[in-house]
């Protein structure tokens, strides 16, 4: 027998006759918050993410303020890119080419999200961000949430979200409490997480 | 029961029990403060931000039944998760033990021609002493995470599940880093920010090159092939999607159904592991992306002789949040070392001895290693029921000659009514002569106990005397 036939075998053995489990199913699917932007901008700031939330027609405006002479890395098909490539000193688009070294340099990645968990105050990205390096390689991160991709809670998020493009998670800037579980924001990831949502 | 192998702190034999283990490490005033201080914190952490979820109960039951229900059928969600990650074209491989993984993994390094891998934080490839095997073989393995880094660098073992360095202070990994990193800062404080920092550094042209990762997994998806690994400070991420090639080892008992039973488990373990709401990043990913390429070891190693338990079985279901080493009074004052396991506390003392088996004096003892208090169960997210594996585990467990001997003498005369009588009676007649301290091996008994006071007069020869 191949070890795959065996661990098979041993667990068929293990569970003959072991008993049916329902699974109560009992916990929020869905959750309504009075107001979903506030919460989600307040939890994110709760882990010491900056956090702008401005009308949708200043989010060009603020983009371009924030990245001005940052040399800027991006995904393609952003809708306020043109904006960026104006006050950035430099804007690099995600592709094949792009090596880990080049993204090493830049200052910073600007991306969108696929969605957002208001509850956790968690930002999901997915393929149409970039690759994963792009989000991960730069020290900082901006991010553009609009109003109607922040979700309520956790099992929301997963309903909209497809598991074969890669998603990254995440809530806050890089942390570790791993010396006396004293928490320092910034270790491998994104040293600064800035969010800005177009309310 | 065969030996399986566990990862074992290499300062502790087997020929030495938990209470000598616990005895020598309560002498150590230094680890204690580290541990009090570590996991009040904690435990103050989660218990705020469970109790802002109004349907954590709701949570905890459906995980509970999630994974029972995964594991009766356990044999046709691996085959539906090796399906699906075979399609998206990862590659499905299934380790007996630790011996297989240890050479799977080895063979799959080898192939790519590298000699060094860079290793995201994992319970089963500590549990199958990985790292040990790969430099046997001339290949060097790099724990990235900062607790595991300062362990590694430290030549000491981990402690904690989740925070390996538990038992160290910042005034200890600060010598740890200027004693053994490369290129440590001379300058380097022992303030948390530029230990982080120092790490940072040392760290990131390995993993801007490295060419093959190691990781473990918190989650795999049968339904859709998906793997998902939670972490904090982004060495999992680097680890996961830069390197070319990416060899994932798992526990088989890690697996859920469907993606949808995300939804209850990544709202129980970021709360119960850390006490945060979230995690800063999870990676989800499935089968073979951006062009990497991706193996998956299936991992047995005794878990299917704990799935054959009826008691036992349910500490499969564990997630290694790390809730229940937090609020043990135990594990505060002994501390992880104690346990001789890669899995120490609670959660350890019954997945120990039910992994490897109770034929040392360590494991043997393992199920001692608590007052049965309960606390452990009450914050379990998936209501493991620890104090009841523990009675169970403690009635299987060898018991010494004089024990069993006392057992069989008190079976006898407990088993005839006029033998007990007869005995009180002579016990009466020589209680002036019972010693304080019992003697020979019975001595074990009231090492820690008084002999009870035997009285003048058994109460059924009261009764009748008084004529009721």
């Amino acid at each position: 027998m191949n070890a795959r036939q065996e661990i098979l075998a041993r667990i068929r053995r293990a569970v003959a006759g072991a008993p049916e489990v329902e699974i109560p199913r009992g916990y929020r699917t869905h959750v309504t918050l009075e107001d979903p932007v506030g919460r989600f901008a307040e939890r994110v700031g709760d882990y010491r993410a900056v956090v702008h939330v401005v009308p949708a027609a200043e989010v060009p405006g603020r983009l371009a303020e924030l990245v001005a002479g940052r040399r800027m890395a991006a995904p393609e098909g952003l809708p306020w890119l043109e904006a960026v490539r104006g006050a950035a000193a430099e804007l690099i688009l995600d592709g094949p080419g792009l090596s880990v070294a080049e993204l090493d340099r830049v200052d910073g990645v600007v991306t969108g999200c696929a969605v957002a968990v208001a509850e956790t105050g968690t930002i999901v990205l997915d393929e149409r961000q970039g690759r994963r390096a792009l989000t991960l390689v730069p020290d900082y991160h901006l991010c553009v949430v609009q109003a109607a991709q922040i979700v309520a809670s956790v099992p929301e998020a997963l309903a909209r979200l497809t598991p074969t493009s890669p998603l990254t998670w995440v809530s806050g800037p890089s942390a570790t409490s791993d010396i006396e579980l004293d928490r320092v924001e910034g270790v491998h990831g994104p040293r600064t997480l800035e969010v800005v949502i177009s309310a | 029961m065969s030996a399986t192998f566990l990862g074992m702190p290499g300062n502790l034999s087997k020929n030495t029990d938990f209470p000598k283990n616990a005895a020598k490490a309560v002498q150590n005033s230094q680890l204690r403060f580290n541990l009090r201080k570590a996991t009040h914190t904690i435990r103050g952490k989660r218990a705020a931000v469970v109790s802002e979820l109004p349907d954590w109960q709701d949570l905890r039951a459906a995980g509970r039944a999630i994974k029972d229900h995964t594991l009766r059928h356990l044999d046709r969600y691996l085959l539906q998760l090796e399906e699906a990650v075979t399609a998206r074209g990862g590659h499905v491989h299934w380790a007996r033990d630790a011996a297989e993984a240890n050479r799977i993994v080895t063979d799959l390094v080898k192939a790519t021609g590298e000699r060094e891998v860079v290793k995201v934080k994992s319970m089963a490839t500590q549990e199958i002493g990985l790292n040990e095997h790969l430099a046997a073989h001339g290949i060097t393995a790099y724990e990235t995470d900062l607790a595991e880094l300062i362990v590694q660098l430290g030549h000491d073992f981990p402690s904690h599940i989740l925070v390996p360095a538990i038992h160290r202070n910042r005034a200890e990994i600060r010598e740890i880093f200027l004693r053994e990193m490369p290129g440590a800062p001379e300058g380097l404080t022992d303030e948390p920010r530029a230990l982080a920092e120092a790490a940072r550094l040392h760290l990131r042209e390995r993993f801007l090159k490295a060419k093959v990762a190691v990781s473990g997994a918190n989650f795999m998806i049968a339904e859709t092939g998906t793997m998902v690994v939670l972490e904090s400070e982004g060495n999992g991420r680097m680890c996961l999607s830069l390197p070319e090639t990416l060899i994932s080892v798992v526990g088989i008992e890690k697996l859920l159904p469907a993606w949808h039973d995300l939804e209850v488990f990544l709202q129980l373990l970021p709360r119960s592991s850390t006490g945060e709401r979230m995690n800063p990043y999870t990676s989800m990913w499935t089968g073979s992306v951006e062009g990497q390429d991706f193996h998956l070891v299936l991992l047995d190693n005794g878990r299917t002789r704990v799935l054959a338990d009826e008691v036992g079985r349910q500490a499969l279901r564990c997630i290694r949040c790390s809730a229940c080493l937090n609020v043990c009074p135990v594990y505060e004052r002994a501390g992880g070392h104690a346990y001789g396991s890669v899995y120490p506390g609670p959660i350890g003392a019954i997945l120990t001895p039910q992994l490897r088996g109770m034929g040392s004096e360590l494991d043997a003892s393992l199920p001692y290693a608590s007052s049965l208090c309960g606390a452990c169960y009450e914050v379990c997210p998936v209501a493991i029921d620890i104090p009841q594996v523990l009675v169970d585990l403690r009635a299987k467990a060898p018991h010494g000659l004089a024990e069993r001997a006392g057992m069989r003498a008190a079976w006898w005369l407990f088993a005839r009514e006029g033998r007990l009588a007869a005995a009180q009676r002579l016990a009466a007649r020589l209680r002036r002569l019972i010693p304080r301290r019992l003697p020979g091996p019975l001595g074990a008994w009231t090492d820690t106990r008084d002999v009870p006071d035997i009285p003048r007069q058994s109460f059924r020869d009261w009764w009748k005397e008084s004529g009721s």
